[in-house]
């Protein structure tokens, strides 16, 4: 038997920008196994939310992670609504709708990105972060910032999308879906791209259902299941079908994503055509009643659940948050044993890891 | 002035770290090395070896599990080098400041040279303070900028 090597993997290293440390046993170049070590994000934002007052957790939930801060504020923001409960406006649910698939769309476009990266396809890389530029600029003139957007508020949003800025946005939205549709030809057909992925970290579908995945990881093993169907927000009325890959490797989790970035921007499309006039917000009365709540919304990266608990003063008495990454890591350990060395950079990016929102 | 002090300032290369950042400034530094802002046009390379870097690039608040890795970090990059503390909340804690896991700013653990405002900082004030320490660190090599 060949001799055994256990080499770190991070925090610091050249794949993810966040601190995440895999403790990785070598046999020659396979590995044999993995154990994560977590903490290094660790801030206690869920105990800063309880000393905060509830309204100035908007921002704290929001920098949970800034590449889903949309999604976080919003969630947020749903889960305070449900604990008092109050219903916010048709015209707000729509707006919070666009909002969030637009952060899908530069999000997946970020990690499509920064899988041609991993893989050495360079040009590719700069040509989706090119394009993720255009998505950031609407972001940034309808919200008023390029990551963290901050529009959500307990009861409704702060800003509304007028006409000019509709007619940018559709027209901006549609050259962005061409483009993006050239490039996933390219990722999907490329025989380096395939060489490296097809059959790389392969997840079944009992196991991906086992270790409790989800998003578009889950999604890529073939399980039809993503909180849009639960139709909060405006899904109900957009049709909204889940995208599904069967094959559970990574070119599989990719197309997930790439497909999902094609739909994001098609939902965005359908959303606009079908917003209704009227108010955007509705003042919210008094403090948080002594109440409890869930929420779950489907971000980029998979399921964030938020559980909420008042107690009739203005501070919140707990908040919860799980993250759709705390749930993917254990797939990690699944995938990664029998694989190459120089395959663990891919593998490890498939589950589109967010560390800062994992550990909070 | 020798030739590797002038392409030190000339074409800095960079360590970015990430301590308990939200991620927000971590893509905003990769945008600045991607087509629209492209950094790369001025001699920056993004480094993962610490070794190899002149100006380090530091996003996120510093916790207690983290100030070990930036001492570390910040130790193996040869001298002269520059520290580039990005965001409010590495500047100063910013919107972490009363969590209970976190020390404050960089500039808690290490000596930081430039502070980039914004939460999230855009790219254009990133490569502002890019030029900024290189201003700094031309003087401290003694070469004409
Ligand atoms: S300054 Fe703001 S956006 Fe940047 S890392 Fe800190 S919290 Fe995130």
């Amino acid at each position: 038997m060949a001799p055994r090597t256990v080499a770190p993997f991070g925090p610091q290293h050249p794949v993810l920008p966040e601190p995440i440390q895999l403790k990785i046993t070598y046999e020659d170049e396979k590995v044999v196994n993995v154990v994560p070590a977590l903490g290094y994000g660790h801030r206690g934002i869920e105990k800063a939310c309880e000393i905060n007052e509830y309204p100035k957790n908007i921002h704290l939930c929001e920098r949970i992670c800034g590449i889903c801060s949309c999604m976080h504020g919003i969630s947020y923001c749903e889960v305070v609504e449900r604990l008092w409960p109050m219903e916010v406006p048709p015209r707000a649910k729509y707006l919070r709708t666009i909002w969030s698939e637009m952060s899908r769309t530069h999000s997946h476009l970020l990690w499509l990105g920064l899988l041609a990266d991993a893989l050495g396809f360079e040009s590719m890389f700069m040509q989706f972060w090119r394009i993720r530029e255009k998505v950031l600029d609407l972001l940034e003139m309808t919200c008023g910032s390029r990551v963290t957007q901050s529009v959500s508020v307990v009861g409704g949003v702060r800003r509304d999308i007028d006409d000019e800025q509709k007619k940018i946005c559709i027209r901006t939205l549609q050259e962005v879906r061409k483009e993006v549709e050239a490039l996933v030809n390219v990722l999907a057909t490329d025989p380096t791209v395939k060489a490296r992925t097809v059959g790389v970290g392969v997840l079944t579908k009992e196991q991906a259902i086992l270790l409790g995945n989800n998003g578009p990881h889950l999604r890529a093993s073939g399980v039809k299941e993503d909180c849009r169907m639960l139709g909060m927000q405006a899904y109900g009325e957009l049709g909204f079908e889940p995208i599904v890959e069967t094959d559970g490797d990574c070119y599989a989790r990719a197309l997930v994503r790439a497909r999902e970035a094609l739909q994001a921007i098609d939902l965005q499309l359908e959303a606009f055509s079908k917003m209704p006039e009227g108010e955007i917000f509705v003042r919210p009365k008094g403090s948080p009643p002594a109440n409890e709540a869930v929420y779950r919304c489907e971000q980029a990266r998979g399921e964030v659940f938020y559980y909420a608990k008042g107690n009739g003063t203005r501070n919140l008495e707990r908040l919860r948050v799980r993250t759709p990454t705390f749930a993917n890591i254990p797939s990690l350990l699944v995938m990664l044993p029998g694989s190459e060395l120089a395959d663990v950079p891919i593998i490890v990016l498939s589950i589109d890891p967010c560390i800062s929102c994992t550990e909070r | 002035m020798g030739i590797i002090q002038t392409s030190q300032v000339k074409s800095p290369w960079i360590l970015h770290f990430c301590n308990s950042s939200c991620n927000g400034c971590d893509i905003e530094v990769l945008a600045c090395l991607t087509p629209l802002y492209d950094v790369e046009r001025f001699g920056l390379v993004n480094m993962g070896n610490p070794k190899h870097a002149d100006v380090m690039v530091v996003t996120g608040p510093v916790n207690y599990r983290t100030a070990r890795v930036l001492k570390n970090l910040y130790n193996q990059i040869p001298d002269p080098k520059m520290v580039i503390a990005v965001g409010a909340c590495a500047s100063t804690g910013g919107v972490f400041h009363n969590c209970y896991n976190i020390m404050g700013g960089v500039d808690k653990v290490i000596p930081v040279d430039v502070y980039v405002p914004g939460c999230a900082a855009r790219p254009e004030a990133i490569i502002d303070g890019v030029v900024l320490a290189l201003q700094k660190l031309s003087k401290a090599v003694g070469v004409a900028k």
